[in-house]
């Protein structure tokens, strides 16, 4: 029987697997997880009111698998891929056999350099229990320091005013959410956080981290020095292409894929948060995406492919980040924009059309209460898909519905 | 069924391939009128997280919820693939002189 063996089992992974089976695909499946827990949701971790932060929430029953005929390992990881042989080595000691591969290893939290992971006061967020461990040091009174002004950093920050925590942000650059977000909607979500008492000081430099029993001191370049009782470091991920490196695939900020996700070896493929790709619309510009919503859309993709379909990638990069009521939406990537239109809904929110020199829609950034944004930013997103050159005057004029650039 | 008609707005009140939130006594649904003109109502909630759905856009007999995009039949209620995997009840719709009235 035809064996297709994954190797990650986080939303990417889960997700190829379960398409796998919805497409039709009738061979065995082998599902391979490092942590102990079955597939679960990453985005609630770092976000203080939704389910899935203490108690997991689960991408299916756990038993769903089974049901479906897919073979679920948790708490084991794969110690060795050999493309020519098709063979996988588990830290078990057995070695299965694959025709068809995926790399769903997706990316850990980066360490802060000269700092061990597991360190007594100093953590990182990437798994349920870090998330687990975080929460239980986020009680009234404590001081918590966020090393890093990026979504990671910033969701949790809410999260420990929510539960009462006093905090500081240390970001490096002049500003948070440098990467991604354009400073006009950086400013609502930095103003929101300094009337939440979230203390956000940006263009620092840390020197040194020490810590004791009791807590951690951070020094700064301009001699400050921070206390903390919890350092909670989210300066980034990094995509987990070792393996696949001593496997001898191509490396290319991340596994390199083509745009049906197939790596430099037969049969192997890679997605999600592991691997780079050519996005067509932007000129085949090669790409690695962080977020919950490409796994998923990847992880569906790549299971096509895996059975042949030849679906190449053609989504555009979204994603979304909720903090206190405020939630951001951003589809596209704005890189080359000359034009930035800005649309005004009701309540303060607003969205940001990003054109280039052609007039064409490159990106959309909203932030609003609620999902006051999110039908403008789906209506911006299918634009950006359809390659559209919308009237300016329209995108403006929030009497003018979206939806009706569309059809023109 | 309760058969019990509560009035939610005026016909005019809802564009065509669109949607409208409507609350009632502690309860939220998603009032829907087609493109070709026809009302329906679900609940207002998600099934994946509670996300009201009248935030969310309707493509031809599509509601796509706001938030992580999980997709339903509004006509139906029939959940159309991850991450949804739990359909929306539906509700009797009718409308009268110029007024929609659902059945809850």
């Amino acid at each position: 029987m035809t064996h297709f063996v994954i190797i990650g089992a986080g939303e990417c992974g889960a997700r190829a697997a379960f398409a796998l089976r919805e497409k039709g695909f009738d061979g065995k499946i082998t599902l391979i997880g490092s942590e102990a827990l079955a597939p679960y949701e990453r985005p609630p971790l770092s976000k203080a009111t939704e389910e899935g932060a203490v108690e997991p929430k689960f991408i299916a029953e756990p038993e769903k698998y089974a049901a479906v005929g897919i073979s679920l390992l948790t708490g084991v990881t794969v110690q060795d891929v050999d493309p020519g042989a098709k063979a996988v080595a588990l830290s078990d000691g057995r070695t299965i056999a694959y025709d068809k591969l995926l790399f769903a290893t997706g990316a850990r939290a980066r360490a802060f350099p000269g700092i061990a992971e597991d360190s007594k006061h100093i953590r990182l967020l990437r798994t349920h229990a870090d998330a687990v461990a975080l929460r239980k040091a986020m009680v009234p009174g404590k001081h918590i320091v966020i090393i890093g002004g990026g979504f990671v950093g910033l969701e949790l920050a809410a999260t420990a005013r929510a539960l009462g925590t006093d905090v500081t942000v240390l970001e490096g650059l002049e500003r948070v959410l440098k990467r991604g977000v354009p400073e006009e909607v950086a400013g609502v979500i930095c103003e929101r956080h300094s009337l939440e008492g979230v203390d956000i000081r940006c263009g620092v430099a840390i020197t040194a981290i020490t810590e004791d029993d009791e807590r951690a001191t951070i020094q700064l370049a301009d001699g400050d020095i921070v206390e903390a009782n919890l350092v909670l470091v989210g300066i980034g991920a990094t995509p987990n292409t070792e393996l696949a490196a001593r496997a001898g695939l191509q490396i290319d900020n991340g596994i390199a894929v083509d745009e049906f996700l197939r790596t430099s070896a037969p049969d192997v493929y890679a997605a999600g948060d592991c691997c780079s790709f050519p996005l067509a619309i932007y000129g085949g510009r090669r790409v690695r995406r962080e977020s919950w919503r490409n796994a998923q859309e990847q992880g569906a993709l790549v299971a096509a492919n895996m059975m042949g379909l030849g679906e190449a990638v053609s989504a555009v990069p979204w994603f979304w980040s909720d903090q206190y009521d405020v939630t951001l939406q951003i589809a596209g990537l704005a890189e080359g924009a000359v034009q930035h239109l800005r649309r005004d809904l009701s309540d303060g929110a607003f969205i940001l059309f990003h054109l280039d020199r052609a007039g064409r829609l490159l990106a959309a950034s909203g932030i609003g209460r609620g999902n006051a944004v999110a039908r403008d930013i789906r209506l911006a997103e299918m634009l950006i898909a359809a390659r559209a050159h919308p009237d300016p005057a329209a995108l403006v004029a929030s009497s003018v519905k979206l939806k009706s650039l569309l059809a023109a | 069924m309760s058969g019990n008609w509560i009035e939610v707005c005026a016909v005019e009140d809802i564009d065509e391939e669109d949607v409208m939130r409507f609350d009632h006594q502690g309860r939220t649904f998603a009032v829907y009128r087609s493109p070709d003109d026809e009302f329906f109502a679900t609940d207002g909630l998600c099934t994946h997280e509670h996300v009201h759905l009248a935030d969310g856009l309707v493509m031809d007999e599509i509601i796509e919820c706001p938030k992580h995009n999980g997709r339903f039949n509004y006509k139906t209620g029939q959940a159309k693939g991850a991450p949804v995997c739990v359909n929306l009840s539906t509700y009797p719709v009718k409308v009268e002189d110029g007024a929609v009235f659902i059945s809850i």
